[in-house]
């Protein structure tokens, strides 16, 4: 079958079967290397991306049901990697093996643009199935209440959606 | 013990009491030579570690595998300190596996730090002693009247300065100096190492950059799929291969032979197609018959039914005996049995296992996410009949290691499968495949008693352990040390072990068997402190404040291994005082926990606070953590990374962790059936360094295992309940 997508602003089209999950879309189709694999069965978060800004397991989204709709992937995230999400990781030093971190973003992303000053428990309901194996939660929280800090004198949009 | 293992503790022991040192065979300056180090090629080259660039910032080499442990950030750290440059000038380039110039290159037993605290800084020394002899040559003024700052070269007397980059050509000229005459910076004068200092691929990973193993790609590449028998090491009977070579996408399907080594290349089927998906997709169509082997008879429950009757024999083989403990067990005013089991766990790293490789004209190039590249290159070898001199490895950034990639089983695939297929492959396993192909951290059962006397005083120890592998030799992570504390600080000990057969692949889990056996001695430790009616954290104290039996040396001369009671002590202090211990009332169903543990060089003691409600739903609080790894915290800010992820990450397995095992195979298959802790379950560790004379040590472990305990500790002291297995979901914690 023959699809075009709305990636990160631009239509992209490719070739697959009809149950090609949108992930291997997106990493063998369309080289965007940034959604990782991690499970695939919408079970760890790694494969998060934004679907019309909602996060969605790309693992378990076939391409033939996005349709027209806008995906954002991390690569779409911010022209420059600066959205406040991403400065805040790296201010934080949040990572450590890094695998999950664009799914924690991503879903952080999608939980900003609907919430853009988040409680704890707020943060805790919106990335509970976004694993990290590092366990790296506590600075995962902290970085989101940074970036929702960062955001405030930013007028860049939260879910960056689509450029 | 294994190869890998037996190297590997060759390795450790040699830095266990801190004499570490370069072997006089490697002397990483004489190596310098432009086409092997890092960074634009046509710069300066001043060692195989670091190049000088014109504009002054400075490329050094990363020489070890990156899983997480900031390893790629803390290595160039060193340098860069000692080198005398900016932390800001410096691009850190990781580079491939070359044990004669970089020589270690692998990640394991929290031994980078210990093993290249003095090398790395030599390095950066060497560096900058060879800027300074060429900017005194220059000037025509003695070496030892210039100074240096911030990369540049200073003459004070005469007012000049010269930037590293308008030295480097002249530098590079300068024969380099002997490592041992070199003077290192006094710790006051550190500019980079004791500051927080962010990864270096932060920026990479944050913006989705294609920096690790599963996103390798090659020109020409294909995408690999293997199948093994869902029983250990069972082999391929048939397969309807000719039906999978028939489906859209798939190049190649054929069956691997495989061998008999739990950690090498085992049978099954490889399916090679043009893309992930289609190889996934032919995998589904997969039908194979099974030769399933002998492990087909084991499992959990007949480990388990084993152990109870193993207990009730006497021991196959004595660890440690001192004084007489089954004598002094009979004078004893208190005996107090216990029996503590603990289960099988999986690794999990959350990048599933993969590599990447291409066979071409007699030469096999390999991309991997491995944690040992020296001996996934050994293996594949020896497995594919090559010379070691003919295959390349690139260090290729892991999501995830865990112990999982120290096992070079998905390198060896994809290098049959690429030779076999003959076209590049990138082999992808599933996260079915991670869970169900690991080597797991073994299960095991210890059966206790020990005595007190009329005071309360511990007098005789025994511990008999039954777990897995033979008589002449236990399994993989499976065996215990003989220095097991409270081993040497009671007179009476006898630590005895039984074992039976395995079939199942073992490995070194992050903090190997520490993460098991410190849960038993610990818990069972905190049951013997109320059974003599003192504060658990007393009972330790007092315990430790014992003069302490020489530990016996093992052969080979090396160090003697085992807690140093007074570190120990230090970190029991700090974490009391930190935890406030005993001084606040508690209400019912809240209780607080303590726990210490000796491993990978470390002292940690750790305290947990945690609420069980009446119906048994158990709130882990809080966590202090006191940890002795020495004099230099090289990055503070991964260094509480890595011991909050230790403790969370231990606390992951503590509570809801198990792998079964079922006639041979694996029962559990992803993260659904296997829980990881999420955000939701992530509570405040408190971490605080009690800095000691001592050279500093890892951190990739040893803050592990006192989490487990404490929180068991905790539930006790909370609710009344003694949990003396894991996990903890499999208990119930209610309370009236």
């Amino acid at each position: 079958m023959k699809f075009r997508l709305k990636v990160n602003g631009q239509a992209r089209d490719l070739e697959g079967p009809e149950d090609l999950p949108l992930l291997w879309a997106l990493r063998d189709g369309l080289d965007l290397k940034g959604t990782k694999f991690g499970c695939g069965i919408a079970q760890c978060g790694a494969c998060t991306v934004l679907i019309d800004g909602v996060a969605r397991r790309s693992c378990v989204t076939p391409v033939a049901a996005v349709g027209s709709a806008a995906i954002t992937t991390i690569e779409g995230l911010s022209r420059e990697g600066t959205h406040p999400l991403q400065r805040a990781w790296e201010e934080l030093d949040v990572p450590q093996c890094g695998f999950c971190q664009t799914g924690q973003i991503m879903s952080a992303a999608a939980l900003l643009s609907r919430t853009p000053h988040p409680t704890d428990a707020e943060i805790d309901a919106a990335m509970g199935g976004n694993l990290c194996r590092c366990a790296t939660y506590l600075r995962i929280r902290r970085a989101i209440h940074r970036a929702a800090e960062l955001g405030k004198t930013n007028a860049a949009s939260a879910t960056g959606s689509g450029r | 013990m294994s190869e890998l293992s037996r190297r590997a503790f060759l390795r450790a022991s040699a830095v266990a009491g801190g004499g570490l040192l370069l072997s006089s065979s490697w002397e990483p300056l004489e190596a310098a030579e432009p086409s092997g180090a890092a960074g634009r090629a046509r710069d300066p080259a001043l060692s195989a570690f670091v190049r000088i660039h014109p504009d002054g910032t400075v490329t050094i080499a990363a020489k070890n595998p990156e899983i997480g442990q900031g390893v790629k950030t803390m290595l160039p750290m060193l340098i860069a300190d000692e080198l005398d440059v900016e932390w800001k000038r410096v691009q850190v380039e990781q580079v491939p596996l070359d044990t004669t110039r970089f020589k270690d290159q692998w990640a394991g037993g929290s031994t980078a730090t210990p093993i290249n605290w003095l090398p790395m800084r030599q390095v950066g020394a060497a560096a900058r002693s060879m800027l300074v002899t060429a900017a005194a040559q220059k000037w025509k003024v003695p070496a030892d009247e210039c100074q240096t700052s911030k990369g540049k070269v200073l003459h004070k007397k005469t007012g000049r300065a010269l930037s590293y980059g308008a030295l480097a050509t002249a530098a590079a000229a300068v024969p380099p100096p002997e490592l041992a005459s070199l003077k290192l910076k006094d710790p006051s004068e550190f500019t980079i190492i004791g500051t927080p200092v962010p990864g270096v691929d932060n920026h990479a990973i944050v913006t989705g950059k294609p920096i690790f193993g599963i996103d390798v790609t090659v020109p020409g590449m294909r995408h690999a799929t293997f199948v093994k028998c869902p029983v250990f090491a069972g082999k391929v009977k048939s397969a309807n291969l000719d039906e999978i070579r028939a489906m859209p996408g798939v190049f190649k399907a054929f069956v691997v032979e495989g061998g008999t080594d739990l950690q090498g290349l085992l049978g099954g089927v490889a399916i090679v197609a043009d893309s992930v998906w289609q190889a996934l997709t032919a995998r589904r169509a997969l039908k194979v018959i099974w030769d399933e082997g002998a492990t087909a008879s084991q499992g959990t429950t007949v480990f388990d039914a084993r152990a109870a009757e193993l207990a009730k024999q006497p021991p196959h083989k004595s660890l440690r005996s001192d004084g007489d403990a089954r004598a002094a067990l009979t004078k004893a005013a208190k005996v107090v049995t216990a029996e503590y089991a603990y289960p099988f766990l999986a690794h999990a790293p959350l990048e599933p296992q993969n590599c990447t490789a291409r066979y071409d004209a007699g030469k096999l190039e390999i991309w991997a996410p491995t944690q040992t590249p020296q001996d996934g290159r050994e293996l594949v070898a020896r497995t594919l009949g090559l010379q070691e001199e003919v295959i390349t490895i690139h260090l290729i950034r892991a999501g995830g290691g865990f112990g999982r990639r120290l096992y070079n089983d998905s390198m060896v695939e994809a290098a049959w499968i690429a030779r076999q297929a003959g076209v590049p492959v990138k082999l992808l396993w599933t996260r079915e495949d991670d869970f169900q192909h690991d080597l797991y951290r073994p299960g095991g059962y210890h059966f206790f008693s020990a005595g007190l006397d009329a005071g309360g005083t511990l007098t005789s120890f025994r511990d008999h352990f039954v777990t897995f592998g033979t008589t002449e030799k236990f399994a993989a992570s499976a065996a215990m040390s003989e220095t097991e504390f409270p081993a040497r600080f009671v007179p009476n000990v006898a630590l005895e072990a039984s074992v039976m057969p395995l079939g199942v692949p073992t490995g070194a889990l992050r903090a190997p068997r520490s993460n098991a056996i410190c849960f038993a001695f610990q818990s069972f430790l905190d049951e013997l402190a109320h059974a003599a009616g003192k504060d658990p954290l007393e009972f330790r104290r007092a315990l430790l404040s014992r003069p302490p039996l020489q530990a016996a040396p093992p052969a080979g001369g090396a160090p003697a291994p085992g807690l140093d009671p007074e570190r120990m002590l230090g970190v029991l202090e700090l974490v009391a005082q930190k935890s406030d211990w005993g001084k606040q009332r508690l209400p019912r169903g809240t209780g607080m926990g303590v726990a210490f543990y000796f491993s990978h060089r470390g002292h940690f003691a750790e305290v947990a606070r945690l609420a069980v409600s009446e119906k048994g739903e158990l709130r882990v609080e809080k966590i202090w953590v006191a940890a002795d790894i020495g004099s230099t915290i090289v990055n503070p800010s991964m260094a509480e990374n890595q011991v909050q992820g230790a403790v969370l990450d231990g606390l992951s397995e503590a509570l809801g962790q198990e792998i079964t095992i079922e006639r041979g195979r694996t029962v559990q298959s992803n993260f659904n059936d296997y829980p990881l802790l999420d955000i939701h379950q992530s509570v405040p560790v408190e971490v605080h360094f009690r800095k000691t004379s001592f050279p500093p040590t890892g951190l990739g472990e040893p803050a592990l295992p006192p989490v487990i305990p404490a929180v068991c500790n905790a539930i006790f002291a909370a609710t009344g309940k003694r949990v003396r297995s894991l996990p903890l979901s499999k208990h119930d914690l209610s309370w009236s």
